[in-house]
């Protein structure tokens, strides 16, 4: 009988210990090849040298400026690209998230899935797919050629619309769930309320439903824009030399030009630009929100 | 006045009607849009046509499915991805697993650390992470290939299982373990019979999503590879000249099998629940 006690009292120590020994090994591999791989680059980006000599650590801040007197092109076009589909996702999705949550009944979960369907096909593949679409001569813009309704030199590829396009198409469902999300979680009998108050329709969505799903709408916007700014397969499969976004430059600056403090700085640049936004958002919703629909 | 201002009952439902019915085209409109370069995919894993150019119809032929295999490079590049897919939904779910359940279970100490270096590495543009990682290999002169491959997917893909188990460790109850002690189980019993197949969806369901997220990726895995060739990376290389019709039977393929497990998955989920 007085074995148990003894027993509990030995558990104890290690009970403490037992969140500590489960995170530990997926803490250090982030911390290993996540947290660490983020200060090296800092270190680097502080570098002075070149590719056959070596580099080493001068803590030269020029490069910083240099990358931006170089691509600062390009980092606002990213910026204005990420803005330009963000939005288009916002026009395009939120009346869908809308129509999803009040409006489609039993049938919910299968708009849902339709909407995530993309996501079962290779994010390339889906971007080479609207090169197929959208080709000079393909099977769009062919067939208008031939009746005359387009120029012959007419091209939808190689411009702005075809990236921006792209960036939309892929993120639009990292809009979408998280505007579902919320108003989902809007309660019914608000708008039953607001309607016995005498509000119209558009007074009920502007005053009560619009700002219900504004945390909704915030999360929508970070998810859509961070990846959308910071992403170039669309910008090299769709694009052409005038739509270059910054991402292929970082590439380019490691893989052909071997100048690695200046592709760590365009990096960092790029980084800290998006994770300060994304911080000062989530701080403003609370991380636990964001990393809900995140990992939706 | 309040008679003839407001329109009456019927004009008010034919107009909300009409209202919701106009959603209902757009949602559907947007629904097309996102399944129609699916719908191309698939119609061009068909298409009679010669070499590499595949930009136009030339006729119903089922001989990429017969000659799927034919590129020995491409076929190369899908063994690999489904490789170090498996290998990194396996390693992922090990050590994310973990973490999830710690999340889910106990308040510590830098929790609320743990948390936000979850955040941060889902948050980060995968620029970023693969950029860094490539930094950290060019520096520690590590030659790029499957492994640092392997090890950077395993990077990305820890958060997503740490999620997906700590969301479901949010209706575990934890008394039961506790009744499983007092019967007399111990601490590796009762964690194999009591919380293991409570917390089972979750791990496979993560893991399901590791396996996805890096059959998938092309940015992180461009900056790592080295020479090692993915599916994504050879499709991306082949794209601008022309992707070979197998790209699209293997997508097709791809798509079906994703299909197929999604859809076990939901039957398991409500045979479970039912």
């Amino acid at each position: 009988m007085s074995r148990p006690p003894a027993r509990r009292a030995r558990r104890r120590p290690v009970a403490a210990l037992a969140p500590y020994l489960m995170v530990l090994p997926g803490w250090l591999w982030l911390a290993a090849f996540f947290v660490a791989p983020v200060l090296v680059m800092l270190s680097l980006s502080l570098q002075t040298g070149d590719f056959i000599d070596g580099f080493r650590q001068t803590f030269h801040v020029g490069t910083y400026g240099d990358a931006l007197a170089t691509y600062h092109t390009q980092l606002v076009r990213s910026l204005l690209y990420g803005g330009a589909a963000t939005v288009c996702c916002l026009l395009i999705g939120y009346p869908v998230a809308y129509w999803i949550a009040f409006r489609a009944g039993r049938h919910k979960s299968v708009y849902l899935f339709l909407l995530l369907l993309p996501f079962f096909v290779s994010f390339v593949i889906r971007t080479q797919s609207w090169n197929v679409v959208l080709a000079d001569n393909g099977v769009v813009l062919g067939p208008l050629k031939h009746l005359g309704l387009l120029p012959g030199d007419f091209h939808v590829l190689a411009t702005p619309y075809a990236v921006i396009g792209g960036l939309a198409y892929n993120f639009l469902p990292f809009m979408v769930l998280p505007v579902y999300v919320a108003l989902e979680r809007v309660d019914p009998r608000l708008l039953e309320a607001a309607a016995d108050l005498y509000a119209g329709r558009a007074a009920t969505f502007g005053r009560v439903v619009l700002p219900l799903s504004l945390p909704g709408v915030f999360a929508g916007v970070l998810l859509t824009f961070v990846p959308a700014s910071a992403d170039y397969v669309n910008a090299a499969i769709l694009g052409g030399p005038s739509t270059t976004m910054i991402g292929n430059i970082i590439q380019t600056e490691y893989f052909t030009n071997l100048d690695y403090p200046g592709a760590a700085a365009l990096s960092f640049l790029l980084m800290g630009t998006l994770l300060i936004a994304v911080f000062l958002y989530a701080r403003a919703l609370g991380t636990e929100d964001v990393l809900e629909v995140a990992a939706r | 006045m309040t008679t003839t201002a407001t329109p009456s009952r019927t004009v008010r439902r034919r107009r909300a009607v009409r209202r919701g019915s106009g959603l209902r085209l757009w949602t559907w409109l947007v629904i097309g849009w996102l399944l129609l370069p699916i719908a191309v995919m698939i119609l061009f894993g068909f298409n009679d046509t010669s070499g590499k150019v595949n930009f136009t119809w030339q006729g119903f032929t089922l001989t990429w499915y017969e000659h799927l295999f034919a590129i020995p490079n491409l076929t190369d590049a899908l063994l690999n991805s489904l490789g170090i897919g498996l290998v990194v939904a396996v390693v992922a779910t090990l050590l994310g697993t973990p973490i999830g359940m710690a999340l889910g279970r106990y308040r510590f100490r830098g929790r609320g650390s743990v948390d936000l270096l979850l955040f941060a590495a889902i948050a980060a543009p995968e620029i970023a992470l693969g950029a860094a990682l490539l930094s950290l290999f060019i520096i520690l002169g590590v030659p790029r290939g499957y492994g640092t491959v392997v090890v950077a997917h395993v990077a990305f893909c820890i958060p997503y299982v740490a999620i997906t188990v700590r969301a479901r460790m949010a209706g575990y109850d934890p008394t039961l373990e506790e009744a499983a002690r007092d019967l007399g189980a111990g601490p590796w019993t009762a964690f194999r019979l009591v919380t293991l197949p409570m917390l089972l969806p979750g791990v496979v369901s993560g893991a399901l999503l590791c396996f996805a997220l890096s059959v998938d990726d092309y940015v992180i895995t461009s900056f790592n590879a080295g020479r090692t060739v993915t599916f994504p990376l050879w499709v991306y290389s082949a794209a601008r000249t022309g992707v070979p019709p197998q790209v699209n039977v293997m997508g097709t393929l791809i798509f079906a099998a994703g299909l197929l497990v999604a859809g076990a998955n939901v039957l398991l989920a409500r045979r479970r629940a039912g």
